[in-house]
């Protein structure tokens, strides 16, 4: 990234102490199938604080400008995971990426994720993206019934810990060239996903998901090339977590150590 | 259909509507029909919690606008209160005493022992469907401190909120979505609800259906239901500096409001003390429960002023009021002197960045501000609506102090039923979407094992159809964008923390013209597909009404409770206001006068054990 001088002033704490307003000019794909054959793109011009996010750009086209200019969008802080898009040739959330960490010397780009079949603008059809995620049966197996919480040590909870971090946002599939062309690819997010449980201890199904992803469309399919780690808004380390899924299909288990836990819990 | 003459079939019209038989999934008109036994509106917290309940034993379908995923559960970060007694003694009658004094007394204290009581199984039934908790050395679920959650009837803070990081409301909603998936649980994903129909049956109204606009195609659905639950969330965006996020717009509340059904204590909005300064991010009451402290320029602790036993821990109305009169004195942080600041330098960066990594990074990305080393600059936040859709322990909802609409449920932020009176505390209300979602889809459940469905009439769908028409053809001169603007900007300098009759004067006179100006709008997206444009508009329709109630409602109350404070009227005044509000919408909204259209009664709070005292920290 260039180091312009709005960036340099980001040591401020408080918006309102920013430097004036500065023109930022927007490149987006737009695509409406009622209208158009195709995809085009389109400028806007639109006034911009440096602590200001991408989302707040697209809210002042819609808002001032162009009201057909559709995306998602809700939680507005990198929490909901609705506003996954490329910016700048980089899969980003649109309200996580500030306009000072961009190079507002040059237009900012911004098009839907890639992928997923396009349905107007930024939106994409998320469909094929969850079907992946519901086929790795992403939920706890477990056949006890206990009648208060399930003991799990501080270390069993925390070899799971990034991977829960998911907001299913769509960044890493979307990012990943072997998804692009190959649709029937898992894709980094479902491998994340089935990693949260094939490493809980509490679970029962690892076998059961270490086998669908052993398949010919599962985590061979990986090429390593971390497009999907440096996509991740939440910093989860995908590629690894996928590493972990391959290694423990090769051992045939998740190779959980046992527990550390040296205290009988008192009410167990 | 009817085969009668036209003559015959108009007078027969007259004296009895007529109803329209189908198939489920039948396309009559342009307009498609379904049919379940529960029909659940929302896929947050509340509306899962329900769904895992009622998807296994009946016909279930969730209408949801927003992928599940995308509910504003998951912004939730500090933790669930459950008086598991893990870490330390607690029991839920102490959590009981506590949300009662937490919320000024106007909580209804049956349903607050009932909250505090299935806490413990909420909890347990969430980890046991598989919710990575923190936990203890022993391996048990961790607790944590948090605002107004006391040992013994306030002698000091206890360890009552059970936590995953700061990413607790992440993780209820990801297990919630998680179990729904293993459960199947039928989804129609962004579909906006936008009418309950009411049928007349023996001269009372009763819900039939739920009519939904599709998203992505700009369809309209009808759901025929026995029991139809809301679980739709709250409606900060009536505010401009809040939490909530921009889809949280109270169109379930304003659907309920426009039947002529009541809402309840709707002047009590929460402002959480730590939005990010000029943003309104949340930060989480969690990081003062782990030790951080407020402290104005000076660097002075000024909550041990005011609350002097639990200090950063009072609960978040109080906690709000010290933050603004300490601003309005002079005595605000910053070059404008307009915020305070949250220090979490003595924590370390090992329990910041383990307990605390959301919440750490948030200050890091929006203000440049590693809270590892400097203090965060933080004001109040509008965050959450204590009022809503009235309803009973069963989650029932009631069209008057008491009786209940049949088939109809409510849970979680939208409802009211009331376990937060006049001030939630942090943490129950990830607990109330647990405790009130299940019981919503339990109710829900047995209510449509018995019931018949009600007919639905062969208008079901003309209200939305004529909304979505009307505003998709308009051509004023009026942009959404800007009417909801000055709206959230008037609701903040006038119906904020500080209220007096004349800034609510002043914003009620504001909304009433906004409503005209509404009127002249133009919706530029005159597509089907994704028409988020128009949409943008029907929310800003319930944003009006609803900003209108909140402001009404808190003319009304002559008092200072809770998170309703009246400059006019600075102390509570149990012998005129110790009962809840019931608003009503009773004439045209359009009428400059809001007493022309919106009726005020009043609803006795329930008082079980604790008779109200004096609120002191």
């Amino acid at each position: 990234m260039s180091d312009v001088a709005v960036a340099r002033d980001s040591s401020s704490a408080m918006p309102e102490a920013s430097i004036e307003p500065f023109t930022v000019t927007l490149i987006i794909r737009r695509f409406d199938p009622e209208v158009d054959a195709e995809p085009h793109w389109q400028d806007f011009d639109v006034k911009m604080y440096a602590t200001d996010r991408v989302l707040d750009a697209l809210h002042q086209v819609k808002w001032e400008q162009d009201g057909t200019l559709s995306f998602r969008r809700s939680c507005a802080h990198g929490v909901c995971g609705s506003d996954a898009m490329r910016i700048n040739g980089r899969n980003r959330l649109a309200c996580k990426t500030l306009i000072k960490d961009l190079d507002i010397t040059k237009p900012i780009y911004i098009e839907a994720i890639k992928g997923l079949p396009l349905e107007k603008d930024l939106i994409v059809d998320m469909e094929p993206f969850f079907e992946s995620y519901r086929a790795i049966q992403p939920f706890l197996i477990a056949s006890d019934k206990p009648e208060k919480e399930r003991i799990q040590s501080v270390a069993q909870r925390a070899v799971f810990d990034d991977t829960t971090k998911c907001i299913l946002c769509a960044a890493c599939t979307s990012s990943c060239p072997v998804f692009w062309t190959d649709g029937q690819y898992f894709g980094p997010a479902a491998i994340v996903n089935a990693h949260r449980f094939i490493f809980d201890s509490r679970d029962e199904g690892s076998q059961v998901r270490l086998d669908i992803l052993n398949d010919k469309e599962g985590v061979w399919r990986c090429r390593t090339t971390f497009n999907c780690t440096e996509a991740c808004p939440r910093g989860i380390e995908v590629t690894k977590a996928i590493s972990d899924v391959k290694a423990a299909i090769l051992r045939g288990n998740p190779g959980l150590p046992p527990s550390d836990l040296t205290l009988t819990p008192v009410s167990a | 259909m009817s085969t009668e003459s036209p003559s015959k079939k108009s007078t027969a019209k007259a004296v009895e509507p007529e109803y329209l038989e189908f198939e489920d999934g039948a396309v009559i008109d342009g307009v498609h029909y379904h049919r379940h036994d529960v029909v659940i509106v929302g896929a947050g917290g509340a509306g899962m919690r329900a769904a895992i309940e009622a998807g296994p034993k009946a016909n279930t379908a969730v209408i949801t606008k927003l992928y599940p995923t995308r509910s504003h559960t998951g912004a939730a970060q500090g933790g669930m209160a459950a008086a598991l007694a893990n870490v330390e003694e607690d029991n839920w009658e102490w959590h009981t005493f506590d949300t009662v004094k937490g919320g000024d007394y106007l909580v209804d204290q049956d349903a607050a022992e009932i909250l505090a009581k299935e806490a413990i199984d909420a909890i347990y039934d969430l980890e046991n469907m598989g919710l990575p908790f923190n936990r203890t050395p022993e391996g048990k679920i961790d607790q944590r401190r948090f605002g107004g959650h006391t040992r013994d009837h306030g002698k000091a803070p206890v360890r009552r909120a059970c936590y995953a990081a700061d990413r607790t409301g992440h993780m209820i909603l990801q297990t919630l979505f998680q179990n729904c998936v293993k459960l199947g649980v039928n989804f129609f994903n962004e579909y906006y609800a936008l009418d309950i129909v009411m049928t007349k049956v023996k001269g009372k109204d009763r819900p039939s259906a739920v009519v939904a606009y599709e998203l992505a195609t700009g369809e309209i659905h009808v759901f025929q239901a026995k029991s139809i639950i809301f679980a739709t969330g709250g409606f900060g965006k009536i505010y401009k500096t809040t939490s909530n996020a921009h889809t949280l717009t109270g169109d379930g509340v304003g659907i309920i409001w426009r039947k002529g059904l009541p809402l309840e204590d709707m002047e009590f909005f929460q402002f959480h003390p730590t939005g990010l300064a000029g943003l309104g991010i949340l930060l989480t009451e969690g990081a003062r429960g782990e030790g951080a402290i407020l402290r104005n320029a000076s660097g002075e602790r000024f909550m041990e002023r005011y609350a002097p036993t639990i200090k950063d821990l009072a609960p978040r109305d109080i906690i709000s009021r010290c933050m603004v009169q300490e601003v309005a004195e002079g005595r605000g942080a910053g070059p404008l002197k307009d915020y305070v600041l949250l220090d979490c330098t003595h924590l370390g960066a090992e329990v910041l960045e383990t307990k605390l990594p959301d919440i750490t990074e948030f200050a890091r990305t929006y203000l440049g501000v590693d809270p590892v080393v400097e203090p965060v600059p933080v004001m109040p936040t509008a965050h959450y609506a204590m009022g809503g859709i009235p309803t009973n322990i069963k989650a029932e909802v009631l069209s008057d102090n008491d009786t209940v609409v049949p088939g109809l449920y409510a849970a979680g932020e939208c409802a009211c039923v009331s376990v937060h009176g006049s001030n939630r505390l942090g943490t129950n209300s990830l607990l109330d979407i647990n405790v009130f979602g299940k019981r919503a889809g339990n109710y829900a459940v047995e209510y449509a094992k018995t019931a018949e469905f009600v007919p639905v009439p062969v208008n079901a769908a003309s209200f939305v159809q004529g909304l979505v028409e009307e505003l998709r053809d308009s051509n004023g001169t009026e942009r959404i964008g800007a009417l909801r603007k000055e709206l959230q900007e008037q609701m903040d300098l006038n119906a904020q923390v500080f209220r007096t009759d004349e800034s609510l004067a002043k914003v009620t006179e504001t909304i009433h013209t906004l409503r005209g100006r509404y009127k002249n709008v133009s919706i530029q997206d005159k597509g089907r597909r994704f028409n988020t444009d128009l949409l943008e508009a029907i929310e800003l329709g319930f944003l009006l009404d609803l900003a209108e109630v909140v402001v009404y409602s808190a003319r009304n109350r002559q008092e200072s409770r809770g998170g309703h404070q009246r400059d006019d009227y600075p102390t509570r005044d149990d012998a005129h206001y110790m009962k809840h509000t019931m608003a009503y919408l009773t004439g045209d909204p359009h009428s400059a006068d809001a007493s022309d259209h919106i009726s005020l009664d009043w609803k006795p709070v329930v008082i079980t054990n604790y008779q109200p005292m004096e609120r002191k920290y």
